[in-house]
């Protein structure tokens, strides 16, 4: 199988900051694949690398096999949403959408059609005439998306697009991206922050930290199975018990991750000491401290919710506990 | 107790304030229709349009005319030019000395105009450069630019940079990028600055006496009438055409760049 895009020891340093630091990659032509990670943590500098914005200061990138070394953003078959959607002001809907086709120098009636197009395909028939400013965040957004895909490129880029918009319409868009993207083909690379966001759409998550990649797998591993500490607590929010605290509990000296929906409050266990609680919905998020570590419960409705201050006994099914031997 | 209407005195005191800015200058409106035209007489003997006719037939007059707005014209396309890259410099990438390249391009319209006539004289001697058009255009080029810049760099601050790189992104290359995206984002911009650069450099007194060799600007010649007891009102009705030439673009470059606080490419 091609590699759509490839790290290879790629680094972008800004002086003393090591925004990016050797970081190999491998995303395959057709994925979905995900860049995940706090802000600073370096998703959006690998972006920008693919983009052509940035210069790698070391390693090289590969895009379909080419060496991308000083080709600039307009020579690359790669185009990006950006987080800003970065519109046109001056420009209607249409001629936004058509930018690309019209710097390729197409004719202007075959411009109008793949406009109209595009727009089609992204929900938006008939907004051709109006102007970015009328729009709201979300119909700003759809034509991002369709100016971006208008010159038919080999890999989408996609920096947080998702993060202005409210809950109900990233929920919908995320659905809509997903089937957009298996409809198309497309090989899609996205950076986001939210965990979420990252396990529900893509094929593959990179998890990032501090410049490097951390983890790289399917969501489901990544969710269940962290290598390092970090993942489990930035992607899953599970409890990390250090390793004093697993080497009593299973002889094994390494971290563990506990997921907080895994834990039962029960007649025997391992006692803890309530700090406090809060209703979220679906469930009680109950704050508890045990061998002096703090450690989140997730109490399903129904259930007795223990009082503030409270001892009650923690257990959990042997199978939860997840040893992350490899490389802690 | 506060109110939002404004007290008798305080309008009286408004109002005589800008009439004290501007009777003066219906002043000289009036004494272009005088008919008596060897000294300023008040009130008006009679009224006549007689001065407007021998302006017209006045070769020194076209002359001059002509050279303010050739000098004009000529110092504000130098300053479009340099003003804009200077700006996009500036404003679009960090490097060293920046701040102070930043104040030294402002520098000429903070300095008295004497001091900047002074200076450019002194340098055209030291290099041998006779007086001509060209050093007069050099003069006024100065604080030309410095008008441009500062129009061009508060668009430029104001225009979202991934704009840019949205453009290029979609393979437009940097010029292709500087005619599409670029320039439609801060034309209205450049043209309130090149008005006004072209309205400071029309009524430019103090620089271009420093500058100029024997050739006469509209306001040098202005000056140069006044002493002179003959004719009088035919200054009169140049410099309505002066206030004219000059208001008229600044008026225009107020209602170009009103109502465009929102900044461009601001997304969400």
């Amino acid at each position: 199988m091609t590699s759509a895009v490839q790290f290879t020891g790629v680094s972008r340093h800004f002086g003393s900051v090591r925004a990016v630091d050797a970081v190999d990659i491998d995303i395959a032509e057709g994925e979905f694949f995900a860049m995940l990670g706090p802000s600073g943590s370096g998703k959006t500098t690998c972006l920008r690398l693919i983009a052509g914005f940035e210069q790698p200061t070391g390693g090289d990138i590969a895009i379909f096999g080419q060496s991308a070394k000083g080709v600039p953003p307009y020579k690359r078959h790669v185009n990006t949403v950006f987080q800003d959607y970065a519109l046109f002001p001056h420009l209607n809907v249409r001629d936004n959408v058509a930018y690309g086709l019209m710097i390729a120098g197409r004719p202007k009636a075959e411009r109008h059609r793949a406009a109209e197009e595009a727009l089609e395909l992204v929900a938006l028939p008939g907004y051709g005439t109006r102007k970015p400013s009328e729009l709201s965040g979300g119909q700003r957004q759809r034509v991002a998306l369709a100016r971006a895909l208008i010159n038919q490129p080999k890999v989408l880029l996609l920096d947080e697009p998702l993060g202005a918009l409210d809950l109900k319409l990233r929920e919908q868009m995320q659905e809509e991206l997903k089937a957009l993207q298996r409809k198309l083909g497309i090989t899609f690379v996205f950076v986001t922050h939210d965990q979420g966001e990252a396990l529900s759409m893509a094929d593959r998550v990179a998890v990032f930290n501090e410049g490097k990649i951390v983890q790289v797998g399917r969501p489901e591993d990544i969710y269940y199975r962290p290598e390092v500490p970090f993942v489990a607590d930035f992607v899953g929010s599970s409890n990390v018990l250090p390793p004093e605290v697993t080497e009593k509990l299973t002889g094994k000296r390494c971290h563990a991750a506990l997921r907080p929906e895994a834990l039962r409050i029960s007649e025997s266990g391992h006692v803890a000491t309530v700090r406090a609680t809060s209703f979220i919905g679906t469930a009680t998020r109950v704050s508890l401290v045990m061998d002096d570590t703090p450690m989140v419960a997730l109490i399903p409705k129904g259930q007795e919710i223990p009082a503030v201050g409270a001892q009650v006994n923690l257990s959990w099914q042997d199978e939860d506990l997840h040893l992350m031997e490899a490389r802690s | 107790m506060h109110s939002d209407r404004a007290s008798l005195g305080l309008k009286i005191a408004a109002g005589a304030g800008l009439a004290f800015m501007h009777l003066p200058l219906l002043l000289i409106f009036i004494y272009a229709f005088t008919t008596e035209d060897k000294s300023y007489q008040w009130p008006p003997p009679g009224l006549t349009l007689k001065w407007f006719s021998v302006t017209w037939s006045r070769p020194d007059v076209w002359e001059a005319l002509s050279l303010s707005v050739r000098v004009a014209a000529i110092s504000t396309a130098i300053a479009l030019v340099l003003g804009t890259l200077c700006a996009a410099a500036v404003s679009r990438t960090k490097f060293f000395g920046r701040e102070a390249v930043s104040l030294m391009v402002i520098l000429p319209i903070a300095l008295p105009g004497i001091i900047t006539g002074i200076s450019l004289r002194s340098a055209f001697n030291l290099a041998d450069i006779p007086f001509s058009f060209w050093t007069i255009v050099l003069g006024h080029a100065t604080f030309c630019v410095v008008v441009v810049y500062n129009n061009a760099v508060a668009r430029f601050r104001r225009t979202s940079g991934s704009l840019i790189e949205a453009s290029m992104d979609l393979g437009a290359d940097s010029f292709q990028t500087f005619r599409h995206v670029i320039l439609p984002n801060i034309a209205t911009a450049l043209l309130a600055g090149g008005m006004l650069a072209f309205a400071l450099s029309f009524d430019e007194v103090i620089v271009t006496t420093f500058t100029a060799g024997q050739q006469q600007t509209l306001p040098i010649w202005m000056l140069e009438e006044l002493v002179r007891p003959r004719q009088r009102p035919v200054t009169n009705v140049v410099a309505m055409v002066v206030v004219l030439v000059t208001f008229l673009p600044i008026l225009g470059a107020y209602y170009l760049t009103r109502g465009t606080d929102t900044v461009a490419g601001q997304g969400k």
